[in-house]
């Protein structure tokens, strides 16, 4: 734990020549371990990679052809001794950082609920997390909070010390979801949800942003993360509440036309369906969610008939044109089954209370759920609905 | 005339797509209207054409398609550089409120252009060109296995080239990033010709290089000479094996890909779309299956050349052999099981981003072990610090900083942290730079006297060689440094004003890279004109242990008057050694393949498919198509493919190089 400490000073004292090294000095735990991770690699490779270098510079500088003191044997090519060293140096390093990563990959996975708040402190599981349901737009973010009805454009804050459980999505193209002083990125997909839990430690206004580029206005895809103190925030929902407006299917679909360096914007209250229809990919009335067509599919299918149950796509928010050579572009029209089947997202990985340090020594400390096989080739986890 | 009948004509293609309101393209349009007529009227006026078709263009000889390929990648990487420092000047200007000098829709084409011309037109061509140079002058071979669909890979090559730059100047090229992710790149968010521009260029270059890819597979396994065992082969024909293996077994799932996509942009089909059961993922999935390899197709020549130039220039043989060997063949095929290593962040499960950064990391044991083996070569050797060898050690201190940093992107907690920063791209320019651009530049020093029968200019090499080295530190050591604060990639203007400072240094970086390639251009210019200094008639002037050094520089047409005969794996360093004898009689006509010029007009048609499907021009697609079963067919009915360098012609050159030779002694 000591070593872990003198680590965590290394990038402070990186942080305080004058630049902001977010990545080294982040304010969530999540992000703090993965910064952990980063030293703890680079030393564990540096033990390898200094003294290639150093040999490098010797070897060059020793076996000059001016220098003729030195030893010459040209038909010396082999060396058993050798050999065995060069090979398993590097190895005996990777199998260090192999049981690291295993460790911290599971320890670390996005999906996996919080065992603690940070180093010393166990997440009090009497206490909700927040949560929070986020939608990549062109190019701006929308976060919902379904706990307090509300929902902002480019504007996020959560209490310092709550875990936060972000449900991610997009509307049209793929964008990452990155706040680097709060935890690590994970990409958001239209049509599919990703997962991620952090918590932030120190209060403080951070930056978050797209990491994965995603069309003309992708520069100015950034908005602010506020750590708040429990009061700060409630007076931060407050505001929002008292900012009025309603956040309905007829205003998303207004709002998630492409525009670029969105000013903030907030609504007092929301369609409590709306995450939902965004992620299946049908808040336009008259279109099928996806969630109800894969549980028709999932019974067998709707058969030939079902082909013929799509309508001509008369609107979309991106100027859509059908193909040079294909049919016009349609979309699969809503049936009338009088409950549709309610999408369940994806489940996290449920983490035990825990604050012991992330290493890789000894093994054997995540639990965590097999995936189904079928799903383990691609490595396919975002989706929807079962 | 009717709008339909235009569009019947023309397609998609109007006044209105060639770029007129972007000042900067009519002014580079201006500079390469006038440089490209100025070449060609010096090529008519000196009466050029004819030579420059039977002797080169129409050529099947493997040492001038080499040649034509490192032109090629020459020539590309001027093209890909001006991208690189206009990405730098916009970075470096755009802050404070700034929109830097480029707005969205062309920075957001020159960084796509930028990364599609510096794989596949840059690095590509100087890999392959160096290998079709080198390779059967290393196994003593006469030519490679089909000296035809050499030729025609080239050209392939060539109009892949030709479609990205008529992008520049007609229409616009992707907007995508260079792997084209969708559902950016569908038709939905692309609709323009950009996505289409990138596919064809990729479909036409990528035949090219899976044929080359066969070709020298088949001339490595079949041609070899008599003697030469598989664990004779000289390293680079090795590294160019395993390479070539990687090709053939890797890009036909590019292909595949983009044909998906195609289909999804120009059918309707639902592969890789939001609804109607596509997904995205699984084009992200593929294209990095072929991208990975790629990597690896890229490098392994590289280390090639690093152990011949290692070895050459210690005056010792190669440490570790039978490791090194062993080596590539396993970085060839752990290169298959990391591909999700670019896609940690697509929320796979734990267990798989974990089995995925194990196998990463266990490439670089092989890596390291390679890394080791040059060391060891270099101990207890006599180093010539000529420039292959300064190549050489500047790779191994730029290499193992890249190698480190990649191993550190393969822990996932740790590449969540740093995906798509520009740490990632401080990493994959270090391992490029580092590894295949000095890799290159040591094989265009080393091997450019057996060439051209002259070494290159010494003092323009290391202008070059320090304006590269320093001059990647200054451009890339600022973008580690960025990624650490959390900046991600393929932005375009900036808010934060403390970051100006580490991209102004990296504009530096990439002026003092420009002055290296300039100096690389000087180089070959002074070393034209000092040739006659420079000269070389043993055809080994390095003291070298390859074949290649066995005949003369540059080879006759038919590279060796009798095939060689090997004994030791540093074959002509063995010949040497034993006092070995040119044969001064008993020649006999020798069998060659003759010129064709098929494969110029082939790739001709292929790159008017090409243009005629971007645009929709559907006759002319059409037509072309037709006329390339047309020419492939009739091609079948040409028996003149192969002659005899009758003997007299075999005694007269060898003639001469034996007086070349008593000259020198």
């Amino acid at each position: 734990m000591s070593r872990l400490k003198i680590l965590a000073l290394l990038p402070l004292a990186v942080a305080l020549s004058g630049c902001n090294y977010v990545v080294l000095a982040p304010a969530g735990d999540i992000a703090a371990q993965q910064r952990d991770l980063v030293i703890i690699s680079t030393v564990l490779m540096l033990l390898i990679v200094v003294p290639v270098m150093a040999l490098t510079v010797l070897f060059a500088w020793r076996y000059r052809q001016s220098n003729t003191a030195a030893r010459y044997e040209p038909e010396w090519d082999h060396s058993t001794k050798l050999e065995l060293v060069i090979w398993s140096a590097p190895l005996l390093i990777i199998i260090c950082l192999g049981a690291l990563t295993w460790m911290g990959t599971h320890l670390l996975d996005p999906y996996r609920t919080l065992g603690r708040i940070k180093a010393e402190q166990a997440v009090d599981q009497s206490k909700a997390p927040l949560e929070v349901d986020v939608v990549a737009l062109d190019w701006k973010w929308l976060f919902i909070y379904p706990d307090y009805g509300i929902a902002t454009v480019n504007d996020l804050a959560a209490p310092v010390d709550r875990p936060i459980n972000f449900r991610i999505t997009a509307s049209s193209v793929m964008n990452s979801f990155y706040i680097p002083a709060l935890a690590g990125q994970i990409y958001a997909m239209p049509g599919m949800e990703t997962k991620l839990h952090a918590v932030v430690n120190h209060p403080g206004t951070y930056k978050g942003f797209s990491a994965n580029y995603s069309g003309a206005g992708f520069s100015g895809m950034h908005f602010n993360f506020q750590g708040l103190d429990d009061k700060g925030f409630d007076a931060w929902i407050a505001s929002a509440k008292s900012a009025g407006g309603s956040l309905g299917r007829a205003e998303y679909l207004q709002l998630e036309k492409p525009s670029q360096n969105e000013p903030v914007r907030r609504w007092g209250t929301i369609d409590s369906d709306l995450y939902r229809l965004i992620l299946n990919m049908c808040v336009e009335t008259g279109k099928m969610c996806q969630s109800e067509m894969m549980a028709i599919d999932a019974k067998g299918g709707a058969g030939h008939q079902g082909l013929n149950n799509t309508l001509p796509l008369s609107y979309d928010k991106y100027a859509r044109r059908g193909t040079a050579l294909g049919p016009e572009p349609t979309f699969v029209a809503g049936t009338c089954t009088p409950d549709a089947p309610q999408g369940k997202t994806t489940a996290s990985i449920t983490a035990p209370v825990d604050t012991a340090p992330l290493l890789g020594a000894g093994l054997k400390r995540p639990t965590f759920a097999p995936l189904k096989s079928s799903s383990f080739f691609l490595g396919q986890r975002p989706k929807s609905d079962s | 005339m009717s709008p339909d009948l235009l569009k019947l004509i023309f397609g998609r293609l109007g006044l209105e797509s060639l770029p007129l309101h972007e000042p900067i393209v009519v002014g580079t349009f201006v500079v390469v209207a006038l440089g490209g007529a100025t070449l060609l009227g010096g090529l008519t006026y000196f009466r050029l054409w004819g030579y420059l078709w039977r002797e080169w263009f129409t050529t099947v000889d493997h040492k001038r398609i080499g040649i034509m390929y490192m032109i090629l990648g020459i020539v590309m990487l001027l093209r890909g550089f001006a991208d690189a420092l206009m990405m730098r000047g916009q970075q470096m200007l755009a802050f404070g409120g700034s929109e830097g000098y480029l707005n969205a829709h062309h920075y957001d084409q020159v960084f796509t252009a930028h990364g599609v011309i510096m794989i596949f037109f840059v690095a590509m061509p100087l890999v392959t060109g160096l290998m079709n140079y080198v390779v059967p002058l290393q196994i003593g071979a006469r030519d490679v296995s089909f000296p035809f669909l050499n030729n025609f890979s080239f050209w392939m090559t060539v109009g892949g080239a030709v479609l990205v730059m008529a992008s520049l100047f007609i229409g616009e090229f992707a907007r995508t990033g260079w792997l084209a992710y969708p559902p950016l790149s569908n038709i939905g968010y692309s609709p323009d010709v950009g996505v289409d521009y990138y596919i064809w260029a990729l479909q036409v270059a990528g035949v090219g290089t899976t044929l080359s890819g066969i070709n020298l597979i088949c001339t490595i396994v079949k041609l070899r000479c008599p003697g030469m065992t598989m664990m004779k082969m000289p390293v680079f024909t090795w590294t160019s094996l395993c390479t070539n293996i990687l090709i053939v077994a890797s890009f036909p799932v590019l292909t595949v890909v983009l044909a998906l996509l195609s289909l999804d942009r120009y059918v309707g089909t639902n592969f890789f779309t939001n609804d109607f059961g596509g997904s995205p993922m699984m084009y992200v999935n593929l294209i990095w299956i072929w991208g990975h390899p790629e990597v690896y197709i890229l490098v392994l020549p590289a280390f090639g050349i690093f152990s011949e130039v290692t070895s050459t220039f210690s005056g010792k043989r190669l440490f570790g052999y039978t490791s090194m060997v062993y080596a590539t063949v396993v970085i060839t095929i752990l290169s298959y099981l990391v591909w999700l290593h670019h896609f940690f962040t697509m929320g796979s499960g734990a267990s798989v981003n974990s089995f995925f950064g194990i196998t990463t990391m266990i490439i670089s044991i092989p890596t390291g072990a390679k890394m080791f083996n040059w060391l060891f070569t270099m101990y207890r050797g006599r180093i010539r610090y000529e420039l292959p060898m300064m190549w050489t050690i500047a790779f191994m201190l730029t290499f193992v900083l890249g190698g480190m940093t990649g191993v550190l992107l393969a822990v996932p907690p740790a590449d969540f942290v740093l995906h798509n920063s520009l740490f990632l791209i401080a990493h994959f320019h270090n391992v490029i730079i580092g590894g295949v651009v000095f890799g290159a530049f040591a094989g265009i020093n080393y091997w450019f006297p057996k060439a051209f029968g002259f070494k290159l200019d010494v003092f323009w090499g290391k202008l070059s060689f320090w304006f590269w080295v320093v001059g990647f530190y200054l451009a890339f050591m600022p973008l580690y440094v960025l990624g650490l604060m959390g900046v991600t990639r393929r932005l375009r203007v900036f808010d934060d004003p403390s970051l100006q400072i580490w991209f102004v240094i990296a504009a530096i970086g990439a002026f003092l890279v420009f002055l290296g390639i300039l100096s690389m251009l000087m180089q070959f210019a002074v070393s034209l004109l000092k040739r006659e200094q420079l000269k070389d008639v043993t055809g080994d002037p390095w003291d070298a242990r390859t074949l290649e050094w066995a005949t003369s520089s540059p080879p006759p047409d038919y590279n060796f008057a009798f095939t060689p005969v090997v004994h030791d794996n540093d074959a002509w360093w063995d010949m040497k050694k034993r006092g070995y004898q040119r044969p001064l009689t008993g020649f006999r006509p020798i069998h060659m393949p003759s010129s064709t010029g098929t494969g110029v007009i082939l790739a001709g048609l292929a790159t008017a498919m090409g243009f005629g499907l971007i645009w929709y021009i559907w006759w002319l697609a059409a037509a072309s198509f037709i006329a390339m079963l047309v020419v492939g067919i009739g091609h079948t009915f040409n028996y003149h493919r192969d002659f005899d360098i009758p003997a007299d012609d075999v005694i007269r050159t060898e003639d001469a190089r034996t007086k070349l030779l008593a000259g020198v002694k």
